[in-house]
């Protein structure tokens, strides 16, 4: 017997004269999915959050059909609830951390989210930066509010993009550690983008492969 | 430098028709800039090739479309008059008018340099934040785009300062109606003695646009400044 799976996706996707074909199912809250770069890890994390469109396929986390070609179901990105944390933050710059935070928070009702800003504040130790605005933080504490920003979007489940890249070790480890309290401690299941197999390794053993 | 009262009727005319012109032309505009910087469509190219006829035919002509267009018995200008009552020619409005369609090409270029500068990627992360299309565009590329709009509102008033050849086609040259600054010195140029009032009149008009200009680099490096980006120019 086989639980439920939480990441369904089956996918064909060109990307110019390229062409992705994924079709992986898995049942592990905390998926990774690895591939050389421009193996279409991060088209693949698009189309899952409904800003790319698949030539055909089916994506369903969790019991929620996000997309089918052959029932035409294609939810908008804003119906998807992905918490999606884009490899280089796309932090809003001309708000400062705390209207970055509160931006998804507000466009959930209450009874959606399931996490507070002071609890989010707490969990990643960002209270000391609320008041700042993106451009004059460090390549850490941005990744962390970009963490931030989307758990409190009421997601129902998260998309990372290589959230290590650019950090210097003592950074990434930090980050490394957020995302295993996310896996124990948030049952949300997470998508993982890497191509890096030790960290891979170290947070799952679920695995999806994207050949080049 | 002393004014005398007609004079200062004549700035504060000129200063009522630009404003009003520019206010009037920024929403226009601004979706303009949208389209051009945003959408791929069909006839793009004319749209965006009428939008800068203005720029590039002499004004007289200019002026002579909106004639034809907005006169009274032109298509637009007898609808106008029939069904909501309203005359263009040979009133400040029509003043105006001509103002802000001389005015438009400027402040489409300015605003979609400023739109066409706003990562897309943030508006993607909007929606997957929550955000419909219209809730994206208002909280993340509309604030963004501001020293566009900051900066296409004082180039599109320093125009409309200096408006000439399609106003006196479509608008005439009225005293106390339509002439503004620069047919007021035009018309000083044509009587004897007028040089001392033309020597006034140039110099208010050289001040304006100058604090318009000053005004616009200052609002552009300021709100840039604000978002940690370079200075940024318009031209």
């Amino acid at each position: 017997m086989s639980s439920e799976p939480i990441f369904e996706i089956k996918l064909t996707r060109r990307v110019g004269d390229r062409q992705i074909d994924l079709n992986a199912v898995t049942d592990a809250s905390l998926t990774a999915l690895v591939g050389p770069s421009g193996a279409g890890k991060t088209t693949t994390l698009n189309c899952i959050a409904g800003l790319l469109k698949p030539e055909r396929g089916r994506i369903v986390v969790a019991g929620r059909v996000l997309f089918d070609s052959a029932l035409k179901i294609n939810l908008p990105p804003e119906k998807r609830r992905a918490g999606y944390i884009f490899q280089q933050g796309r932090l809003f710059p001309h708000m400062n951390v705390a209207a970055n935070l509160a931006y998804g928070e507000k466009l959930h009702a209450a009874e959606e989210r399931w996490i507070t800003q002071g609890e989010v504040v707490e969990f990643l130790g960002i209270g000391h930066l609320l008041d700042r605005l993106p451009v004059t933080l460090s390549g850490g504490e941005a990744r962390r509010v970009a963490i931030g920003r989307a758990l409190l979007s009421a997601p129902k489940f998260l998309l990372m993009d290589e959230p290590l890249t650019s950090l210097d070790a003592a950074r990434g480890e930090e980050i490394l550690r957020v995302v295993e309290r996310i896996r124990d401690e948030l049952a949300l299941p997470v998508l993982y983008v890497s191509h890096a197999m030790g960290e891979v390794e170290r947070l799952t053993d679920s695995v999806i492969r994207l050949e080049a | 430098m002393l004014l005398s009262a007609s004079e200062w009727a004549i700035v504060a005319l000129s200063l009522k028709v630009s404003l009003v012109a520019m206010a009037a032309t920024l929403p226009v505009a601004y979706a303009l800039a949208w389209l051009l910087a945003r959408k791929r469509f069909p006839g793009i190219l004319l749209l965006d090739a009428l939008v800068h006829l203005p720029l590039v035919v002499p004004p007289v002509v200019t002026g002579w479309l909106l004639l034809i267009l907005f006169g009274r018995n032109g298509p637009v200008g007898s609808f106008l008059e029939d069904h909501l009552g309203i005359v263009l020619v040979f009133r400040w409005t029509g003043a105006a008018l001509a103002a802000a369609v001389m005015a438009l090409p400027l402040m489409v270029r300015a605003i979609r340099l400023s739109i066409e500068s706003v990562d897309r990627r943030l508006e993607e992360a909007a929606r997957t934040l929550g955000a419909r299309p219209l809730r994206a565009f208002l909280t993340v590329t509309l604030p963004l785009s501001v020293p566009g709009i900051l900066a296409g509102s004082v180039l599109g008033f320093a125009r409309s300062i200096g408006e000439f050849g399609a106003t006196i086609t479509f608008a005439s040259n009225i005293p106390g109606e339509t002439r503004t600054l620069p047919l007021a010195i035009y018309t000083g140029l044509q009587m004897p003695g007028g040089e001392e009032m033309v020597t006034r009149l140039a110099l208010i008009s050289v001040g304006l646009s100058i604090a318009a200009l000053v005004a616009s680099e200052w609002l552009v490096r300021r709100s840039g400044a604000k978002l940690g980006q370079g200075g940024g120019h318009v031209l």
